[in-house]
C-alpha cells in the first residue's frame, strides 16, 4: 500500500516539523522561485491577461452554473462516439467502477497518466488492495511512487526533493520495479530523465489497460483533453487497448472556443510556458487508432456540496495550474505536505474543507494556514477569490456560516463555535463596543506594560514569543495622550 | 471640513507615537484632526478570525462614532482597508442591509494616511527631514487591498536628508497576518525570520511602512535576534523636520552632510 495523508496531524503541528527541514526549505524555495519568476515573465507579455482571467471565470462560472445540462451533453457525445460513460459519488463509488473495469480485463499491472483526480480518491491502493499494480507514468509521479512519498505540489508532485535526492531513488528502486536505473546514471538532470525512459518505455509498449484523468472535457462534442510535458501521457493515451479516464464533474468546457482561452492561460500560469508542450485529446473511440474501448468516470466526490456554497463554488473554476502555491509566502515556508492533502497552498485550503466539510480538525486548521495576503488572489489565472474564501471558510467554522454547505459537515452542527475556536474574541468584541471599557482597559495597558514578560508570553501569545521580543508597552496611550494635551495644543 | 482620526487600537495602546506624528504632520500641512473619543477597533482581528457578528457590532461601532465627519484619516493601510473596502463583501455578508449601507456610506470617507496625503492634499513634499539610512516595507494590505503602489516611495522621495536602501523580496508578506502569526506560529516565523534577513540585508537602520503590526512583528524579530534596526511608522518619518534634528539613537545617513534629498526609487 502506497502512502497516504490518512491521519495527518492539523496544519500547525505538521508546519512545525517541515518548516524545520532546510533541506526541503531549500528545494521548495528555488522551485517556487523559478515558477513565480517564469509565470510573471510570461503574463508580462500578455497586454489581455486581465481580460483572458475574466474570460477565463467567465466560461467556468457559465459552466458551474449549468452543470447538469452540460454534464448530460458530455455524456451524450462520448456515447455517441463509442465510449461508455459511468457517475460516480464519491470516492469509494469511483474507485468500485474502475477496479471492476480493470478487473473484466484480466490484467494486473496498469499504466498511469499523472491525475489529482485520482490522487484525491486513492484509486492506486483501491486497485492494489485488488491485486492490480499500477504504475505511474509521470516523471515527477514516478519519484513520489517508487519513493513511497506523497505529492507536495499538484503540478510538480515532487517539488520538495533535488536532483540528488531523485538519484537516490531511482537507484534503489527502479530494478525492483522493471527495468533498473544504468549504472552510468548521474545527478544531471538528463541522465535521470535517460533513465526513466528507458525504464517506462518496456511498461508503455506492454500495457494493455491505461488510467487517465482529464484537464478539460469539451461538452459540445464529448472530447477530453490532456496536456503535459513529457509526453508519457500521450503514450497511455495511445498504445493501450483499453482506456479509462475519471474526470471531476467540473472540468467541463462548453465548446472548443472556450478551450482556446484555458489553453493559452494553463501553461502559462502553470510552468511560465508558452503553452503545453504536448495537447492530447480524444472522442470515443475510432478504428485502428488507439485504445479501442473508452470508459469515463465522472466523479462528484463532494463537488456538488461546493456547488451549493454560492460563495464557495467559485473554488470550483480551478484548473490545477498550481500559480497560487507557488507565489504562496507559507507554502514556501512549509512545503505542500502540511496541508495533508493532494491538494495544498491556497487552493489546497479552501478546496478540501468545501469538498470535505470542515468536521475534523486537519480540515477546519486549512483556512488558517493563510496570513492573508493576497499574492493567491493577483496570481490565480480563474480569479478565484482565494483570501474571500478563506474568510467565508473561517467565518464557518467560529460561527456555522450563514448560507451554504460548508459548514454542515461539522461534528456539532451549525451555530455553535467550532472546537477548535476559542472564547476570547468574545470578551474582546463586548469590551470594544464600549467607550468607557475600551478606554480602561487601553489604560489598563499601559499600567501593566511593566509586568510583561519580555521573553516568553502566556497561553495563546505563546506563539508570538516562540521567535519575536515583546514589544515595549507605553506607559501613555494615545487617548491619554490626547486627553492631557488637548491633542498636543497644551 | 470635519475631519477624523481614527488611530486604531493597536496604535493607541502600543505606538501613541504614530499618533502624536499622525497629529503633528497633518497640523503641519493644515488639518486639524479631531479625536473622538468613542472610538475602539474596526473589528479586522475578529472578521479575519471569522467572528462576523462581533465584527458587526464593531463595525456599527465605527459608523457611530465616525458617520457624522467629512473625512477620517487612518495611518493604517491594513484596518482602513478593510472598512474602505466594506469587509470583503466578497466573502458574505457582514451585519444586515441598514448596517451594510451606513457602511457604505462612511467607507468613501476614510483615507489611509499615505494616500490621504499624495490624493486629498496632493502633496508628496510634505516638508520632512530624516537624514538616516531607510528601506520601505510594502505591507500585503498597502499593496494588494489599498493598492497605494508607488505612492509611500513619492512621499520618501521628498524628504531631505533621506538615504533610501532598496529591499529584497519587498512585496512578500512579513508574516503577521494577525491570528495567523499565534495560530501558526512556526510558519509565520518563518517569513518573519526571512524578512528580518532581507531587512538585515539591506543595509538599512530604519525600516517603515504604512501598518505598525507588520513592523512589530518584523520589530520583534530583530530585538529577538539582537539587531539595532529600528522600525518606525511612515508617519513618524514624515513628521520630523529639520527641527527636530536626527532620531536620537539612529546612525546618520551618508549622505546627510551633503545632498539635500536623495534619490528614492
Amino acid at each position: 500500500m502506497a502512502r497516504t495523508f490518512v491521519g495527518w496531524p492539523a496544519f500547525p503541528q505538521a508546519a512545525r516539523e517541515t518548516t524545520r527541514d532546510t533541506r526541503l526549505r531549500e528545494n521548495v524555495r528555488r522551485a517556487t522561485h523559478t515558477f513565480r519568476d517564469k509565470y510573471a515573465a510570461r503574463v508580462g507579455e500578455r497586454p489581455d491577461w486581465q481580460e483572458l482571467r475574466d474570460s477565463a471565470a467567465a466560461v467556468k462560472d457559465d459552466v458551474l452554473r449549468q452543470l447538469d445540462r452540460y454534464l448530460e451533453q458530455l455524456e451524450e457525445r462520448v456515447i455517441e462516439a463509442g465510449g461508455t460513460v459511468y457517475w460516480a459519488a464519491d470516492a469509494a463509488e469511483a474507485n468500485r467502477i474502475i477496479t471492476g473495469l480493470v478487473a473484466e480485463t484480466g490484467e494486473r499491472e496498469i499504466i498511469k497518466v499523472k491525475s489529482m483526480l485520482t490522487e484525491e480518491i486513492g484509486l492506486d491502493n483501491a486497485l492494489a488492495a485488488a491485486g492490480i499494480d499500477t504504475r505511474e507514468t509521470d516523471l515527477a509521479q514516478i519519484i513520489i511512487q517508487l519513493g513511497d512519498d506523497l505529492p507536495s505540489h499538484i503540478v510538480v508532485p515532487a517539488v520538495h526533493r533535488n536532483r540528488g535526492q531523485i538519484h537516490d531513488v531511482f537507484v534503489s528502486e527502479m530494478g525492483k520495479h522493471g527495468r533498473p536505473a544504468p549504472p552510468d546514471m548521474t545527478e544531471d538532470p538528463n541522465s535521470l530523465a535517460d533513465a526513466s525512459r528507458a525504464h517506462l518505455r518496456e511498461k508503455f509498449l506492454r500495457a494493455k489497460v491505461a488510467v487517465s484523468g482529464a484537464n478539460f472535457m469539451v461538452a459540445e462534442t464529448g472530447t477530453l483533453v490532456v496536456v503535459e510535458s513529457e509526453g508519457n501521457a500521450r503514450m497511455c493515451l495511445t498504445l493501450p487497448e483499453v482506456l479509462i479516464s475519471a474526470v471531476g464533474i467540473e472540468k467541463i468546457v462548453p465548446t472548443w472556443r472556450d478551450l482556446e482561452v484555458y489553453l493559452q492561460i494553463l501553461a502559462r500560469s502553470a510552468t511560465g510556458e508558452r503553452m503545453s508542450p504536448y495537447v492530447s485529446t480524444w472522442t470515443g473511440v475510432a478504428e485502428g487508432d488507439g485504445p479501442g474501448t473508452f470508459h469515463l468516470v465522472l466523479v462528484d466526490n463532494g463537488r456538488t456540496r461546493a456547488l451549493a456554497d454560492p460563495v464557495g463554488r467559485q473554488a470550483l473554476r480551478c484548473i490545477r495550474c498550481g500559480a497560487c502555491m507557488n507565489v504562496c509566502p507559507v507554502y514556501e515556508r512549509t512545503g505542500g505536505h502540511a496541508y495533508g492533502s493532494v491538494y495544498p497552498g491556497p487552493i489546497g485550503a479552501v478546496l478540501n474543507p468545501l469538498l470535505k466539510g470542515v468536521g475534523d480538525e486537519q480540515t477546519a486548521s486549512l483556512p488558517y494556514a493563510s496570513s492573508l495576503c493576497g499574492a493567491c488572489d493577483d496570481a490565480c489565472p480563474v480569479r478565484i477569490p482565494l483570501t474571500d474564501l478563506l474568510l467565508k471558510l473561517r467565518h464557518s467554522i467560529a460561527e456555522g456560516g450563514d448560507d451554504g454547505a460548508v459548514g454542515e459537515g461539522r461534528d456539532r452542527g451549525r451555530g455553535g463555535p467550532h472546537p477548535v475556536q476559542d472564547k476570547a474574541f468574545k470578551a474582546v468584541g463586548a469590551t470594544m463596543e464600549h467607550r468607557t471599557a475600551w478606554n480602561a482597559a487601553v489604560r489598563a495597558a499601559g499600567l501593566a506594560g511593566p509586568l510583561v514578560p519580555e521573553r516568553h508570553l502566556p497561553g495563546a501569545l505563546g506563539g508570538w514569543t516562540e521567535s519575536r521580543a515583546v514589544p515595549p508597552v507605553p506607559k501613555e496611550s494615545f487617548r491619554a495622550w490626547w486627553k492631557r494635551t488637548d491633542g498636543g495644543r497644551r | 471640513m470635519r475631519t477624523a482620526l481614527f488611530i486604531t487600537c493597536l496604535n493607541d495602546a502600543l505606538y501613541p507615537g504614530t499618533g502624536r506624528a499622525t497629529v503633528t504632520l497633518l497640523r503641519r500641512l493644515g488639518v486639524e484632526v479631531e479625536f473622538p473619543a468613542g472610538q475602539s477597533c474596526c473589528g479586522q482581528m475578529h472578521y479575519n478570525t471569522g467572528y462576523r457578528a462581533d465584527t458587526a457590532a464593531l463595525a456599527r461601532h465605527f459608523v457611530t462614532v465616525f458617520g457624522g465627519y467629512d473625512r477620517v484619516v487612518v495611518p493604517s493601510a491594513s484596518c482602513g482597508g478593510l472598512i474602505k473596502n466594506l469587509y470583503n463583501p466578497g466573502a458574505g455578508p457582514l451585519g444586515d442591509a441598514g448596517l451594510r449601507r451606513d457602511l457604505a456610506a462612511v467607507a468613501g470617507k476614510v483615507h489611509e494616511l499615505m494616500t490621504f496625503l499624495t490624493d486629498e492634499l496632493a502633496t508628496e513634499d510634505v516638508g520632512a527631514y530624516f537624514p538616516h539610512r531607510v528601506t520601505y516595507h510594502p505591507t500585503c494590505h498597502s499593496l494588494r487591498v489599498l493598492r497605494v503602489g508607488d505612492r509611500p516611495y513619492r512621499l520618501l522621495r521628498n524628504v531631505t536628508g533621506i538615504e533610501y536602501t532598496e529591499l529584497d523580496g519587498a512585496e512578500e508578506c512579513c508574516g503577521f497576518g494577525g491570528t495567523f502569526c499565534l495560530k501558526n506560529p512556526a510558519a509565520s516565523g518563518a517569513m518573519n525570520a526571512d524578512k528580518a534577513r532581507h531587512v538585515r540585508e539591506s543595509g538599512a537602520h530604519v525600516v517603515t511602512a504604512g501598518d505598525n503590526s507588520c513592523l512589530m512583528n518584523i520589530q520583534g524579530r530583530l530585538t529577538a535576534d539582537g539587531d539595532q534596526v529600528r522600525c518606525l511608522h511612515l508617519a513618524e518619518i514624515l513628521a520630523r523636520t529639520e527641527e527636530d534634528g536626527p532620531l536620537p539613537g539612529v546612525p546618520l545617513a551618508r549622505t546627510a552632510a551633503g545632498t539635500p534629498k536623495a534619490a528614492v526609487r
